[in-house]
């Protein structure tokens, strides 16, 4: 009686663990076998090269580096530029003002598109076909001709412009999270702080940032997390990697696996070096904020 | 007295005016690429430069017309509306039949089980997905619907199951203790009383995986080679291709893909925003 019901609650979650071991955990366990051979995946001749893939990501494969280097300007910005940006905007709809609601609905249209729509919209409007360039337009009306720039065509600034693009996605998430963080700290510490004689910047600094630190560092840990890993962004404005000015990981691990001549086993050593990085990066930052308490 | 209460509420109202000033001038930045979208696929190819005006003085709605007669992108329209409506309708069961049993049934195993899906979260997809293109090939699942529905049934997992045990985990289990002595079989308790009460977390369940497979773009990608199967996203990206020259109707083909999914945010903001507030606090 008692194995028939432990059989019968085993049915609930037979779906679950089947789908999920066959489509995730098994082709995450199954990579760590091909990341020592050199397989173009079609062949049936994979060569066991032991841990060669590993030694060229680290030590020859400068093309890779570069990518890890741009994804991580990209998440630099976004992790001051956006995060600060968002901490602001959550600070100031924390307070008594109207329309709160219809900012924290507007503020979370970005973050529900997707990259590729971002990436094609952005791209027309700052692209220059035909001088259409609206950023352009706006700083020759305002008054800066000389800041008129192909933002887009120029290796110097496409990575920033494609950053900026990337907080303008991103930063709503951050605004949400910061924003229901702001509303769990008791108002009567800021009525206190004021009776006090404390001004606007002391209460942040003395109150409300040491309050939200665990809430910065999760939002820090999402960013770097979503920043690193993003590419479709790239694709839909830049359509590559511009002669590496725009690569990052992912579209290097692609095109390791696309090119003429596929190499799948060194593909699965990308992606398996590049999710232990990212999981090592939120796992430093988990801890740094396990010390600051 | 009364100067004092004037400069505090004068005070009061500049710092609120510039509060205002910061709040919509960022509205306005989230929103005017929106509105050139849609507006710019109104237009025609040699007024869209020319006439940058947010407001359009003709509607050429036959752009639309034909970015759906286009080869590929009408199909790929029908697509991603069957692949986003499967595999969360299939989530939708498989998650809540698993959430449901990790919160309320036992047997051997539970936790270890839990555990995994907790610690498969932690995954990010860039260190598997070269794998499960090579196991999708080697189970002839790889550039079909199902094998892409499939993939998609799995990513969404572990979050949604999350999100329904600790739902499970709050309520009280007494109705559902009524109903299993009213002989009730545990299927029937699930069904009949379990999923009615989570009716606000099957919400959340639904839309977030909704919009995480509309806007689904690496697995698509690596999963499809034949046309016909391609779901929106990673059309618009082949569209762009083609008609690199034809603005209209480019941003005809941005609005299609992106409209569905702000109409239904608008829509469902109340369950986002709660999912998201009670996730990260959770978290």
């Amino acid at each position: 009686m008692k194995l028939k019901d432990a059989l019968e609650n085993y049915v609930f979650v037979l779906p679950a663990v089947a789908i999920f071991t066959v489509f995730y955990i098994i082709p995450f366990i199954w990579g760590f076998q091909w990341v020592l051979f050199e397989w173009d995946g079609i062949s049936f001749t994979k060569i066991f090269v032991g841990l060669a893939n590993f030694k060229e990501i680290f030590t020859q494969d400068s093309n890779w580096w570069q990518s890890i280097g741009n994804a991580g300007y990209i998440t630099l910005i976004a992790l001051t530029f956006q995060n600060i940006l968002a901490f602001m905007l959550a600070w100031a709809c924390d307070r008594e003002i109207r329309m709160k609601n219809f900012y924290r609905v507007i503020f979370f249209i970005p973050p529900v598109l997707s990259e590729i729509v971002v990436g094609m919209v952005w791209r027309f409007i700052i692209n220059d076909v035909e001088g259409a360039n609206i950023i352009n337009r706006l700083l020759a009306t305002v008054g800066f001709p000389n800041l008129m720039h192909n933002w887009l065509s120029d290796p110097k600034t496409v990575l920033t412009t494609v950053s900026l693009v990337h907080c303008w996605k991103g930063f709503g998430w951050g605004f949400l999270i910061f924003l229901a963080g702001l509303q769990t700290i008791p108002h009567q510490l800021y009525e206190s702080a004021r009776v006090d004689g404390a001004n606007a910047w002391q209460t942040l600094r003395k109150i409300t940032i040491p309050l939200m630190m665990p809430v910065m560092v999760l939002v820090a840990i999402l960013t770097v997390l979503g920043s690193m890993q993003s590419f479709a962004l790239i694709l839909g404005m830049v359509g590559g990697e511009f002669a590496g000015h725009t690569s990052v990981p992912v579209l290097r691990i692609l095109a390791s696996m696309r090119s003429s001549s596929p190499r799948f086993g060194y593909a699965c050593a990308q992606g398996l070096s590049f999710g232990m990085i990212l999981v090592i990066i939120s796992f430093i930052q988990y801890r740094f904020s396990k010390k600051g308490q | 007295m009364a100067r004092r209460a004037f400069y505090y509420n004068s005070k009061k109202f500049l710092i609120n005016t510039l509060v205002h000033v910061f709040l919509i001038s960022v509205v306005i930045t989230c929103l005017y690429p929106l509105l050139w979208m849609i507006v710019s696929s109104l237009k025609t190819q040699d007024l869209i430069f020319k006439d940058i005006s947010l407001i359009p003085h003709q509607f050429h709605f036959e752009n639309y017309v034909h970015a759906l007669r286009e080869e590929g992108f009408g199909r790929s329209l029908f697509n991603s509306v069957i692949y986003t409506s499967v595999s969360v309708f299939s989530i939708l069961i498989i998650a809540s039949l698993a959430g449901y049993a990790f919160s309320r049934l036992r047997f051997p195993g539970r936790n270890v089980l839990f555990f995994m899906f907790m610690v498969a979260m932690m995954i990010p997809i860039p260190a598997s997905f070269v794998p499960l293109y090579l196991l999708l090939n080697k189970l002839h699942l790889r550039d079909t619907p199902i094998g892409y529905i499939l993939c998609m049934i799995s990513v969404g997992l572990s979050v949604s199951i999350f999100l329904l045990k600790t739902f499970f985990d709050r309520i009280p289990r007494e109705m559902e203790d009524a109903a299993r002595i009213d002989g009730c079989s545990k299927m029937g308790t699930w069904w009949y009383v379990a999923l009615p009460l989570a009716k606000p977390v099957l919400a959340v369940v639904i839309i977030f995986n909704a919009l995480n497979i509309w806007n689904e773009y690496i697995l698509a990608l690596i999963v499809f080679d034949s046309r016909k199967f391609m779901p929106l996203q990673v059309a618009l990206q082949m569209f762009q291709g083609e008609y690199v020259t034809n603005y209209p109707l480019l941003m005809a083909g941005l609005t299609i893909a992106a409209l569905p999914i702000i109409i239904v945010y608008l829509l469902m903001q109340k369950y986002i925003i709660k999912g998201i507030t009670s996730g990260a606090v959770v978290g």
